[in-house]
């Protein structure tokens, strides 16, 4: 069946190494570019948190800092969740 | 007149850098233009096998710089083509006999009587790179549908974007459509979308271009006989300010298409 489909106009197969090497690509120039290794992003997001949860509650464990990609720019994206006060009020009783 | 001075870079070895800057300067002289390729790869010197001029070097590009001869005298003439003059490099010596300033003095000297100056970069990042990209009016950097390639692409974009040389463009070379169309290869969408650069030319894998390299007869001196030969003429043409539009991709024809049908069916069992 794959096989006829690729035949008739070339859908593609269960894992393409083309889009794996494009993903790949896209982690590697990510990194390249701005000279962040992944452990120096790992560093980064640790800091962030200590820094901010001095501050404000927020949820350690859902934190995310990633690279965005747009043309040859690229920056640094921290999404980080902030506790929803009052529900901590009621789950803390 | 005032020639353009163009450097074929790759930061990855063995993309296409000498194949291309030999048929784009073929190209360009079958067009009329008057074009000087320089082989900037001190040491390790191609351009001219590639041309089939190799028994005709007297002088190279370190001659010149250490004053042993003019530059006249170190420019080769292509008996088959009485514009395109090669200006090979220097096999016994290494990168560090040039620097940036020696290139751009001896571009600057060829400007006068030239329309195009075409420039074969070494591989690498390194000092013959740089001396290379020094007096570049416009770039065009080679890469591969390939992981290794197009990261290295990428590094040299970025270098030379920072050191400010002229606008940079990308060839890709030795694509497959048939493996494209199957998934296992970048596009070239793929490809431009991670370099964010604009594209001057797609060359196809092309068979032709090996017995091209065995006879130092570059493809695009006969014009339509290859899909390989063709996209030369394109690129040459796109340089020369002519739009040009990318040429479809052709494929493998149905037997093979069956053929390769059949093995991969019978690897998914």
């Amino acid at each position: 069946m794959k096989a006829l489909k690729r035949f008739l106009g070339g859908s593609e197969a269960e894992s393409p190494s083309g889009a794996i090497a494009r993903e790949r690509l896209r982690l590697v120039l990510a990194h390249d570019r701005t000279s962040i290794s992944p452990a120096l992003l790992e560093t980064l997001k640790d800091e962030i948190i200590a820094v901010i949860s001095k501050h404000v509650a927020i949820d350690a464990s859902d934190v995310r800092v990633t690279f965005s990609q747009t043309a040859r720019e690229s920056r640094l994206v921290a999404d980080i969740p902030l506790l929803n006060p009052r529900k901590r009020a009621t789950t803390q009783e | 007149m005032t020639a353009r001075v163009i450097t074929i870079t790759s930061g990855k070895g063995g993309v296409g850098k000498t194949t291309i800057t030999a048929n784009l300067g073929v190209a360009l002289a079958l067009h009329g233009r008057r074009v000087v390729v320089i082989d900037a790869d001190v040491g390790l010197r191609n351009l001219d096998v590639m041309l089939g001029l190799e028994n005709r070097i007297v002088y190279d590009l370190v001659d010149v710089i250490e004053g042993r001869c003019r530059l006249r005298q170190a420019m080769v003439r292509d008996k088959r083509l009485p514009e395109l003059f090669l200006l090979p490099a220097a096999q016994t010596r290494d990168k560090s006999a040039v620097q940036p300033a020696d290139m751009v003095r001896i571009c600057d000297e060829l400007r006068e009587q030239h329309d195009f100056v075409l420039i074969d970069s070494p591989a690498g990042i390194e000092q013959g790179f740089r001396y290379a990209a020094a007096p570049a009016d416009a770039i065009l950097v080679v890469t591969n549908p390939e992981i290794a390639a197009v990261r290295d692409a990428d590094r040299v974009i970025g270098l030379l974007e920072a050191d400010e040389h002229g606008p940079v463009r990308l060839i890709i070379n030795r694509i497959r459509p048939d493996l494209v169309r199957r998934g296992e290869m970048l596009s070239v969408s793929d490809v431009v979308e991670l370099l964010a650069v604009d594209l001057v030319g797609i060359v196809p894998e092309d068979k032709a271009i090996i017995s091209a390299a065995n006879r130092g007869e570059p493809l695009a001196f006969s014009r339509d006989s290859s899909q390989a030969g063709i996209a030369f003429h394109n690129i040459a043409r796109r340089l020369m300010g002519e739009n040009v539009p990318f040429m479809p991709l052709r494929e493998p024809g149905m037997l093979q298409r069956i053929f390769g049908l059949t093995r991969s069916g019978g690897d998914q069992q």
